[in-house]
Formats: structure tokens, sequence, C-alpha cells
């Protein structure tokens, strides 16, 4: 028995979008102070870092490629900054040298993978140990402290009681999902991941597009790690381990493909808030951090298969 | 022939040289301490406290820093064996890279101790490190103390099965079974890290509306756990243990905002070291592991 095509349609287009409203109601019904506008606010704050990561990180997938830099990005942009703060005491050169920071690794990381024509995995991989080892050159290990009442906003203030790294984040997918869907750019992104050959027969400057499209990736990891020194008020030299992968992972359960050419940036915003609300789920409800790996795994897992069932219904008929 | 002679009497010369060494060391009993790196001020205290202990013995030591290089750390234990030390007080840079140098010092039948950091084989005579289980206990009775045997606490674990956390939690929760009237109400995991430990508490304090203490196995956690606390406005309520004493707690506990973090004694434990190998040489027995106590630090 089949659902009438209308149905389909928005199981296809929307089905991870039910499965968080599923696992929403779930948590609710298994703890009645998950369903609060206080939790709410603490899980969009929450999903602010990686959701910036994971925006940048649809437009690189998008093409085809992979950028697994981005969470030592974050480190070594936070911890430049902080030291910025220190000497000069203004946040505003403080946030321009974190953006500065993201966009030459975004940059580095272009360059060798369109013009050097390196696998995309490989060069991030070692940009992404270049910026851990030179974050702990710098840092020598410790944190540094972030003092400035312009950052202690930025992390913790409200601005209309939305909480301001969400009011960010959100320009952020506004912009990104302009950019992706109004513009020349965004085609050219989606033509790569598409079929590349057929682009660069066609005269398109495929190198410049995948360029920038990194720099993109690596000026908001250099965001996020604004938003991350400022909500912790400290800069990590260690910040950021294992960002990339909830990164990839939100990119992915928000349905974009990771050969590129299909996919969007708001799916991506789904599947980051899958990973949050998960996340604080599982610490409302005090479950044993042994099994809470586990709940991730199946969780993911799960998401994953019955998205692509709805799909396969879809295209069944 | 020339090559000959000039051989034999560098021969002679290092017969003489190795009888005076042996000489010396039958005087004074040898100490070799072998140490991950110098630069960083807790192992630097560790030696200091190994140096003035052998003195007040009167055992002679030399000690050398391996500059966190494990392959250098073990010529370092080679040199000690052929300078023919009666015991190696070593602290690895690594538990398993270190185990080839210790199974050359019990080939050359010298006793060996390990330091702070263990070793993944070898025959060691004894361990020596803080004991994280004390630790846990302490901060649990300060923090029940404080909060006057009653009321609701949370744990912030570090990295599951990692032994800090391990022994820590397992110090920390004899302690509150003892009190019944204290109720740990959440127990989530935060991975050692700072940010971690902010998300994991801004959830905790979703979940509970009340709370009195918290216990964080590491100070990062706590400074995390910290941030997150005073932001929902809610630090006038609740105590905050870490454990470590780094700067940035230590900075936070003088402030007022942490109520106490836990402190490891390197000094003590570098004296402990060469006490414990004293006993060796003179033949008595000794525990496979011997815990250095722990310090709290409050305000």
């Amino acid at each position: 028995m089949l659902a009438p095509r209308p149905v389909i349609d928005i199981l296809r287009r929307y089905g991870m979008t039910f499965i968080l409203l599923a696992m929403i109601a779930a948590l609710s019904f298994m703890n009645p102070r998950f369903f609060s506008v206080s939790n709410f606010l603490t899980i969009m704050r929450q999903v602010a870092i990686n959701g910036a990561l994971a925006a940048g990180m649809t437009m690189v997938i998008l093409t085809g490629g992979i950028d697994l830099s981005v969470g030592g990005n974050v480190a070594l942009a936070g911890c430049f900054a902080a030291g910025a703060l220190q000497s000069t005491g203004n946040p505003w050169i403080a946030i321009v040298v974190a953006l500065g920071v993201g966009l030459m690794i975004g940059m580095v990381n272009g360059f060798f993978v369109s013009y050097a024509k390196l696998p995309p995995f490989i060069v991030t991989l070692a940009t992404l140990a270049l910026a851990r080892g030179f974050t702990l050159v710098y840092t020598e290990g410790r944190p540094i402290l972030v003092d400035s009442p312009i950052f202690e906003v930025i992390g913790g203030g409200f601005l209309a009681g939305v909480p301001v790294p969400v009011l960010i984040v959100a320009v952020v997918y506004l912009i990104v999902g302009f950019v992706l869907n109004r513009t020349k750019f965004g085609r050219l992104v989606y033509a790569i991941g598409g079929n590349e050959q057929a682009c660069r027969l066609s005269g398109v400057n495929v190198e410049r597009t995948k360029m920038l499209v990194y720099v993109w990736c690596g000026l908001l990891a250099g965001l996020s790690s604004v938003i991350l020194s400022a909500r912790l008020l400290s800069a990590q030299p260690t910040a950021g381990t294992g960002y990339e992968l909830d990164a990839i992972a939100a990119v992915i359960l928000g349905g974009t493909s990771l050969s590129g050419g299909e996919g969007g940036v708001g799916g991506t915003l789904v599947g980051a808030f899958i990973i949050g609300v998960l996340a604080n789920g599982l610490n409302l409800l005090n479950v044993s951090p042994f099994y809470q790996d586990v709940a991730k795994g199946a969780v993911i897992l799960a998401a994953v298969l019955m998205d692509k069932a709805f799909h396969s219904t879809a295209d069944a008929r | 022939m020339r090559s000959n002679r000039i051989l034999s009497v560098f021969l002679c010369v290092l017969m003489i040289g190795s009888m005076f060494a042996s000489m010396a060391s039958a005087a004074a009993p040898k100490i070799g301490l072998a140490i991950s790196t110098l630069n960083n001020p807790f192992f630097v205290d560790l030696r200091d406290g190994a140096l003035e202990e052998a003195k007040k013995a009167g055992l002679g030591i030399t000690v050398a820093d391996a500059q966190n290089d494990p392959n250098r750390q073990l010529s370092q234990v080679e040199n000690f064996i052929q300078q023919g030390v009666n015991i190696i007080l070593v602290n690895p840079c690594d538990s398993a890279a270190i185990v080839s140098a210790i199974k050359a010092a019990n080939r050359a039948k010298i006793p060996v101790i390990t330091v702070d950091r263990g070793a993944d084989g070898g025959e060691v005579i004894c361990h020596i490190a803080s004991d994280n289980v004390q630790g846990g206990q302490m901060a649990g009775e300060y923090l029940a103390k404080l909060i006057g045997y009653k009321g609701k606490v949370v744990e912030i674990q570090g990295i599951p099965g990692a032994s800090a956390a391990r022994d820590r939690g397992k110090g920390f929760n004899e302690v509150m079974k003892k009190y019944p009237n204290i109720k740990i109400v959440a127990r989530q995991e935060a991975g050692f890290d700072r940010a971690k430990g902010m998300t994991v508490m801004e959830n905790i304090l979703q979940a509970q509306p009340d709370i009195d203490g918290v216990f964080c196995h590491n100070d990062e956690m706590a400074l995390g756990a910290l941030r997150a606390i005073e932001a929902a406005g809610r630090l006038s309520a609740i105590k905050i243990v870490g454990f470590d004493a780094t700067d940035d707690a230590i900075k936070a506990v003088k402030d007022g905002k942490l109520v106490a973090t836990v402190a490891q004694k390197p000094r003590a434990m570098g004296s402990m070291a060469v006490t414990v190998a004293k006993r060796v040489l003179d033949g008595a027995k000794v525990d496979a592991f011997i815990p250095v106590p722990l310090e709290l630090v409050a305000k």
C-alpha cells in the first residue's frame, strides 16, 4: 500500500525534519523539562558553533570535496585572536585576527586542492595537523584568557530575547543560503559537484570556484572560533577537537551527498539540530556516559536509514 | 702496531676509570633519575624534591632530562646502566616506549622504579604516583561539608575508562555514599574538555532546578561548568570543586568562583621516590604501588 503522491513528496523533502520533530516529541515525553523555552534557547546556543562550521562544510561537500581542518582552524584562530586581544586590548582587532586566520587556512586548503590538484582529504588532514601544531607552539599548551565585554556579549548576550550566537549563525545561514541558491557562484558550486569535467569543458573557472569554497569554509571556522572563545571567555589550545566530524555528520544527516552536487544548507541546519538535540537530551535524561556513544551512533544510523527509506519509496513511484 | 698500543692505553684508562667508578659507588650508592621533561614546572619540582631527599639521605644522584623524547630517554637509561648506577628512577616520556629501556636495566640486574607515569612492561619494583582515589575522596568530603552534608550534587566525569576519571570518580563516590542526605542527581561525561564541560553543565542546569554542588574530574571541565553556571545566574547557589590545580583554576579559587581544586604534590613525589629507592637498596620489600598524597586548594 502506497501513500498518495504529495505525502511521499513531503516525506522525501522533509524526512529529516520529521525525524527531528519526532526526537523532540519523544524527549519531551521522557523528560518534561526538555520542552521549555530556556532549554530550546540552550540547544540553539550550543548548535551555533557546529552550525556555522557545517554551513561552510556544506559548500565544500557540495563541490565533492571535504575539509577536515576546521577543528584545528577553530583552535588556531581562537588562540591567535585571544593573543591579539591580550596584546592590543581591542576586541575588534581580535575578531579580525580570528576571521583572518580562518580565511588564510581556507586559502591554503583551496590553493592546494584546486591549483596543486591534491586530494582534499589529504590536504586538509595536513592543514589540520599544522593548525593544531602551531596552536600548541603558540600557546605552549596553556589556555589564554579572553577578557572583553564585547566578547561577553557575543558569547552570552541576548538581542530581543534571542542569544547573540544564534542571531549570528542565523545571519550566516541566510547569507550562505542566498549565495548557494541565488548567485552564479552558487550554481557553479552545485554544477562542479555534479560533473566537474563537464563544467571545465564548458569554460567554467573550476579552480577559482573551488578555491573560494574552501575560503568560505575557513572564514566560517574563524567565526566559530570567535563564538566559542566568547562563550568560554577563554581560548583553548585543544579547542575544536573532533568538530570536523560533527560538522560533516550534520551535512550528511542534512541530506547533502558526499559525492557532491546534491543537497543544501537548509538540510544541514536540521542535521546540526539533530546532533545538538541528541546531546542535550542524553544529558537531560542522565543517560550513563558509557551508553551515550552507543545511543548517538544508533540514532544517526537510524535517521539515515529512515531518510533513505523515504527516498526509495518516492523513487519507486 | 701503533694503533694497538693506543688501544691498550685506552683500555687501561677505561679499566682504571671503572675501578674508581665502582669504588665510588661502593662508598655511596648512586641513583639515576630519568625525567621526561624539565620544561614543565611540575617535573622541575619533582626533581628538586628528589635532589633534596638524596642529599639528606647521603645518596649520589644523577638527573637526565629527556626533553620529552622517548628515544633520548632510552639512551639516557642505557648510559645509567653503563655508569653502573645502583637503582634507576624513571619518569617515562611514554609508557610503551620505555619498556625496552626497563628490560635493559632488568638484564643488568638494576632495580627500576617508575614515577608519575607507569610503564607497559618490563620488571618494575615499584610505581609511585599521585593517589587519585584519595584526591576524589578529599574533594567529596570538602564539597559535602560545604553543602552541610545534604542536597543535590552533580558529577562531571572525564573520558570514560581513563584511569584518572575512574580513580577520581571512585574516591568521590565512596564519600558520597556515606551521606544518605546527599543525592547525586546527574553523572555526565565531558571528556576533560572545557567547552564540553560548559555545554554539558548547561544541559544539566536545564534538567535540574536545584543543584547544591558540582564535582568535576578536572579543572578544565570545572571552569567550563563555571561559565555555564555563571551565565545561568546560579553561582551563588552552586559550589564547584575541580581537580588538578591549574593556574586558571587556582585563580578562580582565589576569586571565590570555584570553592576548591585538588593539587598534586610533585615535590613530595620526588622525595618519596628517593625514600623508596633507599629502602630498596637497603634490601627492604616495597609495595608495587605507592600513592603520593594530594592536597586540597581552597580559599
